[in-house]
């Protein structure tokens, strides 16, 4: 039934006369079903965390010592419940909210500060450029995972540092290609044509820079998230994240991580979330990034 | 912007009178530093003409001679290392002289590759509006002056004003380009390469464009070109570069008919013939152009010119008048330059 919505909508003629460059990007995406899937499993997870206080069958925080680690499929715990006898379905849904906020947040913060100076690098070139780019190789030297893990121990737990620590991480990566998508653009006539038009370099970055930059940074971005949730998970693992019985899918896998030689397939059931939820949102920005190669 | 007042774009006036000339280069220099060496390349090396009003000059030359970096300069899309240019009597930059800003508005553009030219992401109709916009004209009506200008150059703007470049075929492009180029009314109009790209007949068609539009406008014409047959049939003078420096300049058909430069009479005899009885065996250039880093010493073209000799290494040629009009930088011209032919061919021109 999603699948349709989205198809449906996606794949709905232009109203207006003036066909936009998006509306053929978005006609390009509903032809792929790869894609298709991928949004409206996406299109479900979110959802599903949204209205978790009106769609969970149970309360997230209500423990009952007689109830633990039930079964998948038991009366009453459709997906079990864990090891302080919580419902597995609800503290998924629940989980779902903190771990893609934290998967979609710090991308987003990356995505506006990175691109911001990957523009500005760009654009002035020269010695600003090479100044800011040499400033960012050294945070690119290291790995993601040890940068994240080591900006978040120096911060300490929490929800707010680790945001703090994967914006950090992601800023590099999207100023890199932002500069590099922004250096290629500023060489090319039209924007000499702007020039010579009269216009100010304000003028000229926001209506023949940012148009041609942003696009291929966010799908840059997008393809950035599932790596975001997978790091958030992990330092909610390590302790360095979200703190219980806060639900999140990383911190569930954690305290989960006892259970699984007495029930394996309810202790996978956290991963499997960051899983699907990581692919969609992979295969996702995947889709996008060949539906926006409509150009001859 | 309200659309009631829109603010008219103010008329650039002729200043000068028609006897001044519309543009004065003088001794424009520009080198590229070659990276990780102390080597330049001396692209443009000093290279001085002057454009009247209402004419169009050729800028003729192989590729790599300067041509574009000169038109670039011209434009100041990047700045000169020395050398001056006065527009229509008022130093460009000068204290005292015009703005680049208003000199700017004077002068547009129109480039080889017309789909770089044009930002993927606007319309035909945004893209040509922009540039007005940018001087404060209301949206609603920079977009009007857009629809009259793209009617102008011919492609009717229900049907191609809201298409994006893709969507346009390379000479609706260049058509949309100079829409846009002459949306500020400017006085001089550079064209690099501008209807190279394009198959013969669309070519064609768009020279005939440039034409009329020079004719209803009162348009000024730089053109860069490789193609001798499409200056010939555009340009009322003809400027020929080698290695940054221009060596010979003169009115159009006499220029063809009587070049004085072995370089010019090696390109002009380089151009295929229509007639199979003027069929050239074999090609009049040879090699390629020396580096630019490392010009010969003396005249430039004497590595490759059937006329070379010690004169020729010794000192560098400048430019003579050798007719009204016509003038051309080869000590074959010059009689007191010591090369054994000059006296005889310096008699000739005269009679000539």
């Amino acid at each position: 039934m999603p699948t349709a919505v989205v198809a449906l909508v996606l794949a709905s003629p232009a109203a207006a006369p003036r066909r936009g460059y998006w509306h053929g990007v978005a006609r390009q995406l509903a032809r792929n079903p790869v894609a298709v899937v991928s949004a409206s499993l996406l299109l479900l997870i979110v959802l599903a965390a949204l209205f978790a206080p009106w769609l969970a069958p149970a309360d997230p925080y209500k423990a009952s010592m007689i109830r633990r680690l039930l079964p998948i499929g038991s009366v009453g715990h459709l997906l079990g419940s864990d090891e302080l006898g919580r419902d597995m379905l609800t503290r998924l849904m629940y989980g779902g909210r903190l771990s893609l906020l934290m998967g979609v947040l710090p991308v987003l913060f990356a995505f506006v500060i990175g691109t911001s100076i990957g523009v500005i690098a760009g654009y002035v070139g020269g010695w600003v450029n090479m100044a800011i780019m040499r400033t960012f190789d050294v945070f690119y030297a290291f790995p993601s995972v040890l940068l994240a893990v080591a900006i978040a121990g120096a911060l300490g737990p929490g929800m707010s540092n680790s945001l703090i620590a994967l914006t950090l991480v992601f800023v590099p990566q999207v100023v890199r290609v932002a500069e590099s998508v922004t250096t290629q653009v500023r060489q090319l006539d039209y924007v000499d044509a702007a020039r010579l038009s009269g216009a100010g370099p304000l003028s000229i970055i926001r209506v023949h820079v940012l148009g041609n930059v942003l696009g291929p940074v966010f799908v840059y971005a997008t393809g950035l998230v599932s790596v975001s949730l997978i790091l958030a998970s992990g330092l909610s693992f390590l302790g360095l994240g979200v703190k219980p019985p806060e639900a999140e899918w990383g911190l569930m896998l954690n305290t989960l991580r006892s259970a699984i030689y007495i029930n394996p397939t309810l202790a996978a059931l956290p991963g499997a979330m960051i899983f699907v939820t990581s692919m969609a949102f992979n295969l996702l920005a995947d889709g996008v990034r060949s539906a926006m190669d409509i150009r001859l | 912007m309200n659309e009631s007042t829109p603010i008219a774009l103010p008329s650039l006036v002729d200043r000068g009178g028609p006897a001044q000339p519309l543009l004065i280069i003088d001794r424009l220099r520009k080198h590229f530093a070659v990276r990780g060496s102390k080597a330049v390349v001396r692209a443009v090396d000093g290279v001085s003409f002057t454009v009247a009003k209402g004419e169009t000059l050729g800028i003729v030359g192989e590729s790599g001679c300067g041509k574009s970096t000169t038109a670039r300069l011209i434009a100041r899309l990047m700045p000169a290392d020395a050398g001056e240019m006065v527009f229509d009597g008022d130093g460009v930059g000068q204290f005292g002289g015009m703005a680049l800003k208003d000199y700017r508005r004077n002068l547009q553009m129109v480039f080889q590759d017309s789909l770089a030219s044009l930002n993927p992401r606007l319309t035909a109709l945004d893209a040509i509006a922009y540039g007005p916009q940018v001087h404060g004209l209301g949206k609603a009506a920079a977009l009007s002056r857009a629809a009259e200008l793209l009617v102008r150059v011919g492609l009717a703007p229900n049907q191609f004003g809201s298409r994006y470049p893709h969507e346009l075929s390379g000479g609706q492009r260049q058509r949309v380009n100079i829409a846009r180029a002459l949306a500020f009314e400017p006085r001089l109009l550079i064209l690099d390469e501008a209807v190279a790209a394009l198959d013969k007949s669309v070519q064609a068609q768009v020279l005939n464009l440039l034409q009329a539009l020079k004719a209803e406008r009162g348009l000024t014409y730089l053109f860069i070109s490789h193609d001798l047959h499409v200056v010939h049939y555009l340009a009322d003078r003809v400027l020929v570069m080698y290695l940054g420096l221009v060596v010979e300049v003169g009115p159009v058909e006499r220029l063809y008919a009587q070049p004085r430069h072995p370089y010019t009479r090696a390109l002009l005899s380089a151009v295929p013939s229509m007639d199979p009885a003027r069929r050239t065996e074999r090609s009049p250039l040879s090699g390629d152009p020396p580096n630019l880093i490392n010009p010969p010493s003396g005249c430039r073209f004497r590595d490759r010119c059937a006329h070379a000799h010690a004169a020729c290494a010794a000192a560098a040629p400048v430019l003579r008048e050798t007719a009204p009009g016509h003038w051309a930088a080869c000590h074959l011209d010059d009689p007191s330059s010591g090369h054994p032919e000059a006296p005889a061919r310096a008699a000739m021109a005269f009679t000539a």
